[in-house]
């Protein structure tokens, strides 16, 4: 299936070829495409997913208690929703579906701390510099160094609420980046006294914090409503968890899916089930695979993942102050659901305010501080664990041996499930921005604000071979080779060692 | 304003950052030096980095290379920090042995890449991704002082903030770099 100015029509050798490499203020390896006619005409946009891990395949024939502490290591952004949804498949491999409430309430506590920080980073220190300064304004400046220096006080709080959320995953995890307190079964610690009261004491500034980022990306909406709701705007459905009662949730729920004018497509659908619903297609251009609902086929099933799909998604938010400002926000759709994609920024601070009364709430949970930490029952032969990552959701989905290794593994991360809705967005930009014109670096970074909205994490998304004749050598400083690899006219792939 | 006065004195520092195969990790670690962050930017100032929009490195004092070297074009972006920077750091572990994405070194990569784009669970339409925009990968994942000279090395699964703070500070102010036992980590 190929979509509009996914494939320019003809004779692409006449066209002019423009890169955006890498995208920047992102979290991972991108790059954007565009090809353009003689009339600066604009004909083919491709978003590619530029490195491969083959993680899928290495994690095979490791022993499963490993994985949890290993996955993490595809992403050191959101580490903890990879530990996490490792761990909650393994939690079926251990036979502990249920964890005791200490464990429970830990990790909900980790992954509450890792969505303040993510979405924290997200905004303050990579996107705002084009909201605040505009998109086209002087590249020097586009920065969280130029936010810091015009806005210190802005800056200064997006750091401390990312510097909180990571004390909050260092007390949960044991360390900020990669951390090792889930395992399968529960967790390897909880938190002493002084450590919950230490972030106690800092938690009523990050809510004030909060909710002021809630503010300021309303007033931003509202000086210039035309630019916020028409830039790259695309319909598409939507997909996310919910608690069994609708609740948004991110630790844990059942599958919901609605289709662009907000009706339900699929509910209640149960993690182990996911499979029977999404199917991942691939394209030649890019290594990261395009999922879809597979009932409604590649070219209709796409859909979109994350803030703006979560809120929308759940029917309410379990705690007050986000819960009125998911009203507002909907409110502001006017009985239609919300497709701007720089709709994404309000939607991911009215979350982060979400974590941050959650966070409050689970500090004042006795479990916390509870010694039972571990459970295990029958062993299974697979587990699914799927979790709301900043970034949308995570599925993680593992079978184990009779001799606990690891004999089959699949990944869908958040940022592939919205592989699709973000090649629209900057095609859409493309077409509203670009066509025709003399293309500037200014213009060009129209592309990135869209690409940033949805927040990838391409550093996530990475999983690359072709039909060129193609030959790479590395050689050493001396000049002795290394490591080649070709690649013949058939798409053959001949390495050093074969 | 009084950061634009301090330009006019004394030249900042420039200091590039790239991840090639890394997970952002240890660029996420940099950040973890908090607020001493809005403190540095007064010392130095960043060129190519995922924190700016400039695309290619400029001559620059100081360059942090995350990741190892697992495809083609990650062999071009070390190369240009390399011609750049006066000073060339590792770090964490992927810079300075690969790390985890040299797990798949074991593994033959036509093979990794048949298992996860047309044998893999719920694959529509599988293929082999092969468009000449995406980078030839190498069949092994090399450490990047492979490649080029590295000047230092920071270990660590990231290297802690305070580990990265230390080192800076300690490059910044002339004296030799030194970690020392608390904040010297591998995992
Ligand atoms: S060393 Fe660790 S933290 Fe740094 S890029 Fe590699 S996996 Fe990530």
């Amino acid at each position: 299936m190929s979509f509009e100015l996914e494939t320019a029509r003809a004779d692409a050798g006449n066209l002019r070829r423009v890169a955006i490499d890498p995208v920047s203020r992102v979290e991972g390896h991108g790059k954007v495409t565009l090809l353009i006619d003689d009339n600066d005409e604009i004909q083919q946009v491709r978003l590619h997913i530029v490195e491969f891990r083959g993680f899928e395949k290495f994690i095979q024939g490791r022993p499963y208690w490993e994985v949890p502490v290993m996955v993490q290591r595809l992403c050191g952004i959101c580490p903890v929703s990879h530990h996490l949804a490792a761990s909650k498949a393994f939690d079926h491999v251990v036979g502990a579906p249920v964890l005791t409430p200490t464990a429970a309430v830990v990790r909900r506590l980790m992954h509450y701390g890792q969505m303040l920080q993510s979405h924290a980073l997200h905004f303050f220190h990579l996107s705002s510099p084009d909201l605040l300064f505009g998109f086209a304004s002087d590249v020097g400046r586009r920065n969280i160094v130029g936010v810091a220096a015009a806005y210190p006080e802005i800056a200064k709080q997006g750091v401390l609420l990312r510097k909180y959320g990571q004390e909050v995953i260092r007390h949960t995890a044991g360390k900020r980046i990669h951390g090792t307190g889930a395992i399968p079964g529960g967790v390897n610690r909880s938190l002493t006294v002084d450590e919950r009261d230490e972030l106690l004491a800092g938690i009523d500034q990050m809510i004030a914090w909060s909710r002021e980022a809630v503010v300021m990306v309303k007033r931003l909406h509202a000086t210039d409503p035309v630019l916020y709701d028409d830039f790259g705007t695309f319909r598409s459905n939507l997909l996310s968890i919910v608690r069994d009662d609708g609740a948004l949730d991110f630790y844990d729920g059942v599958l919901r899916a609605r289709d662009a004018d907000g009706g339900i497509l699929l509910d209640g659908v149960e993690a182990k089930d996911y499979h029977q619903w999404i199917g991942e297609e691939v394209k030649p251009w890019s290594y990261m695979k395009f999922p879809f609902l597979k009932h409604l086929g590649t070219e209709a099933g796409w859909y979109k993942v994350g803030p703006l799909a979560r809120v929308q998604n759940c029917d309410f938010i379990p705690s007050p102050l986000a819960e009125a400002e998911r009203r507002e926000f909907i409110d502001y759709g006017k009985g239609q659901l919300i497709h701007a994609p720089l709709a994404y920024h309000w939607a991911r601070m009215i979350e982060m305010l979400y974590a941050a009364e959650t966070i409050k709430t689970l500090l004042q949970t006795d479990d916390l501080l509870g010694g039972d930490l571990v459970r295990e029952g029958a062993h299974q032969p697979e587990g699914v664990g799927i979790i709301e990552a900043p970034r949308g959701t995570l599925i993680h989905h593992y079978a184990v041996g009779d001799d606990d290794l690891v004999t089959m593994c699949n990944l869908i991360v958040s940022t592939t499930h919205n592989n699709q809705p973000m090649n629209e967005a900057v095609r859409r930009v493309a077409r509203q921005y670009l066509n025709g014109r003399k293309l500037t670096e200014g213009l060009l970074n129209h592309i990135e604000v869209a690409i940033r909205a949805f927040d990838p994490c391409l550093s996530c998304a990475t999983h690359a071979l072709g039909k060129m004749p193609l030959q790479v050598v590395l050689q050493d400083r001396a000049g002795s080779e290394l490591d080649r690899l070709e690649k013949t006219g058939a798409g053959e792939i001949s390495g050093r060692r074969e | 304003m009084d950061a634009m006065d301090a330009v006019a004195v004394k030249p900042k520092v420039r200091v590039a950052t790239t991840s090639l195969a890394g997970c952002f990790g240890c660029h996420m670690s940099f950040l973890d030096i908090d607020e001493r962050l809005l403190e540095l930017v007064e010392l130095v100032e960043f060129d190519r980095s995922p924190l700016t929009d400039i695309k290619h490195c400029g001559p620059c004092d100081i360059g942090l290379i995350e990741g190892g070297v697992c495809n083609s074009e990650n062999v071009h972006v070390l190369r240009e920090f390399r011609k750049n920077c006066k000073v060339l750091i590792a770090i964490g572990a992927c810079a300075i042995n690969g790390g985890l994405p040299a797990l798949r070194n074991s593994f033959d990569i036509g093979r990794c890449l048949q298992e996860v784009y047309l044998t893999g669970l719920n694959v529509e339409n599988g293929q082999v991704p092969n468009d000449p925009e995406l980078p030839l990968p190498l069949d092994q994942v090399h450490p990047i002082h492979e490649v080029v000279r590295i000047d230092y090395f920071i270990p660590g699964c990231p290297p802690s903030g305070d580990a990265i703070w230390k080192f800076l500070t300690d490059l910044l102010a002339g004296r030799t770099p030194r970690l020392g036992h608390p904040l010297l980590r591998f995992d």
